[in-house]
């Protein structure tokens, strides 16, 4: 492992958990989090009431 | 209290991260980063994330929610109500067969998942293991035991060559049946339609909340056990830890000629047009971007709803995954146990998807309760697989619905009709992967790349990124970037065609491997032409609907005096 490939790999993964740990830092202090932030796998398509 | 609504706003991360995580983020990007250079992919991988990932994720959510609001939640109802011409519908053509032609070798994989899970569970991978340890010399016991769960895939997934097949047609397929993945691909085929069926959508979240942290756990645990193997077999120093780090890190490529072994430089690596379209696929296919599916489900959401953040969390969540966990795990795992020439050639010869597969076992066996370990993994793989599968779907049975007036039995049954030809083409066509991937690349590469480019074209020149940023700030608790609408009106467009142009000087007018294999394999044709003919089953379909929205919006303007 190179110094190079070290910087790469330090640098990509703490900055993806960086930004992963801001963007759960904006949810949890979100003021509705749980009925404003959505991803498909809680989002129910209208269809589904018939 | 307090904890209640911490409680939920947790269960808020894990739904979304659930989501967000699939086959793309373990399997999918080690063997497409190691086959473009390594670390040096890493550098457009970042800048495909920033300047584009990003960006149009938020355009698909906001182009949604807009047109969710003029009453449409299919891409090509979507883009004839922002544009107000009939024409513009079949653009959401591309949006409507990229998930569901990804869809049809994705379940495949999922059934590897699952099948690998029920191996280790039942009991079948030790009986390999022992029947091969107890046929190997005292010295080389361990090593025959990974050999021998390495090979099992081949045959599992049907990947061995014609020739070690001992036969084709009938008996071919009774073999996948009774031996290979078949049963595991018509169970998970059967799931995938019952849960979409029957519109199980809370299921699916709970089910989210619970597998997610258990994957991450489970993750965790076999990042520490690949990152403490040291050098599992004294023999062969070189197969060591740091240097699979340096593998899949270090900014050099690496090209396999006539069986050996050499390497491409950090710039030669990144002057090729082809690492960069690769980064910007990645991208897109891991965050489920220039599919169409996050334009169909933001349709289903409120004005007040914060779309903005649910973009970017369902986006950080999945590069976590990614890069934390699936770049660090499954290459320095199958260059300790597969040798740096068995990893490229893996990509050239069977798709890179399947690396996880062939390295992982060897992991398993160096670790306490390993079968356990095993089978648990593959199994939330298979769980994280069959959330993205759904939404997979999602698009086109909206589009069967609104555009054709079916009822959702009717369109789910439609859609099953039409995936399970894809499906079992895939499947039973699968020597040496090559249907899987080149439908992978055609689709999960081409095809993204094309229809993201014209979404982010169409909504800053078309809809307008006055009305667009608009619709995406509205509910937005977090502030966008100021930089965002010269990102979006200049440098995503011109990065996206700059790449595209590059790619077809450099591949399509200079023969690259994918056009030589369509000139020349019947197999890579009947890929292409299947590809082909599903989306003129679909342009037709949007042309019928078109029709019938143009007869509907008619009828009360005849009707009124």
């Amino acid at each position: 492992m190179s110094p190079t490939g070290w910087i790469i790999m330090l640098t990509s993964v703490f900055g993806m958990t960086a930004l992963f740990s801001w963007c759960i830092f904006k949810v949890l202090t979100h003021k509705d989090a749980s009925d404003q932030i959505h991803s498909p796998a809680d989002i129910d398509p209208h269809d589904q009431d018939d | 209290m307090a904890s209640e609504k911490w409680g939920s706003k947790l269960g808020v991360i894990l739904a979304v991260t659930g989501s967000a995580v699939g086959l793309g983020n373990f399997l999918r990007f080690p063997g497409v980063a190691c086959a473009n250079g390594g670390g040096a992919f890493m550098i457009p991988y970042i800048i495909a994330f920033l300047i584009v990932g990003l960006p149009i994720a938020w355009v698909e959510w906001a182009m949604g929610r807009y047109g969710g609001k003029k009453g449409f939640s299919s891409a090509p109802g979507i883009f004839r109500a922002i544009t107000g011409k009939d024409r513009s519908a079949q653009i959401g053509t591309l949006a409507l067969i990229i998930p569901v032609i990804i869809y049809m070798w994705y379940v495949s994989i999922e059934a590897w998942c699952l099948g690998y899970a029920w191996k280790y569970w039942s009991g079948g991978m030790q009986t390999i293991v022992t029947a091969a340890q107890q046929a190997a010399p005292t010295d080389g016991k361990i090593d025959a035991g990974i050999q021998a769960v390495q090979n099992y895939l081949l045959h599992f997934a049907g990947i061995v060559p014609e020739n070690e097949n001992t036969a084709s047609g009938n008996f071919r397929i009774l073999r996948q049946f009774t031996q290979g993945s078949l049963p595991f691909l018509l169970f998970c085929f059967t799931i995938n339609f019952i849960l979409i069926y029957r519109g199980i959508n809370k299921g699916i979240e709970w089910f989210c909340r619970w597998a997610m942290p258990a994957l991450l756990f489970c993750a965790l645990l076999i990042l520490v056990r690949v990152l403490t193997l040291g050098t599992p077999n004294p023999a062969n120093p070189d197969a060591s830890i740091l240097n699979g780090l340096g593998f899949m890190w270090n900014p050099v490529g690496h090209n396999l000629i006539d069986g050996g072994l050499v390497q491409v430089s950090f710039w030669e690596a990144l002057s090729r047009p082809q690492t960069w379209l690769a980064a910007a696929g990645q991208i897109f296919f891991s965050l489920s971007v220039g599919f169409g599916i996050i334009m169909t489900y933001a349709s289903y959401t409120k004005k007040e709803d914060d779309i903005a953040l649910s973009s970017v969390s369902a986006a950080s969540g999945n590069g976590f995954f990614e890069v934390a966990l699936g770049g660090m795990i499954v290459i320095p795992a199958a260059f300790i146990f597969l040798g740096p020439e068995s990893i490229i050639s893996a990509g050239e010869k069977a798709s890179s998807l399947s690396l996880g597969f062939l390295a992982l076992p060897g992991v398993f066996e160096y670790m306490p309760a390993g079968h356990f370990f095993g089978g648990l993994f593959f199994f939330l793989l298979f769980i994280a697989a069959i959330t993205s599968s759904l939404s997979m779907l999602q698009p086109a049975i909206a589009f069967l619905e609104e555009g054709l007036d079916l009822s959702r039995q009717a369109a789910v049954t439609l859609l099953g009709f039409i995936t399970a030809i894809g499906a079992l083409f895939v499947s039973l066509m699968s020597h040496g992967l090559t249907v899987l991937d080149h439908m992978d690349f055609w689709t999960g590469n081409f095809c993204i790349y094309l229809l993201a480019t014209i979404e982010v074209i169409f909504f800053s020149y078309v809809m307008g990124l006055d009305r667009g940023l608009k619709e995406l700030a509205s509910g937005a608790e977090m502030k966008l970037p100021k930089i965002l609408p010269f990102v979006l009106k200049y440098i995503t467009p011109l990065f996206l065609l700059i790449i595209f142009g590059w790619w077809l000087k450099d591949q399509v007018f200079s023969n690259g491997p994918y056009i030589q294999a369509l000139q020349s394999d019947p197999t890579v044709q009947l890929t292409v032409g299947f590809i082909i003919i599903t989306t003129l089953f679909f342009s037709l379909l949007v042309h019928i609907a078109v029709r019938r929205w143009n007869k509907i919006e008619a009828t009360p303007q005849e009707e009124s005096p």
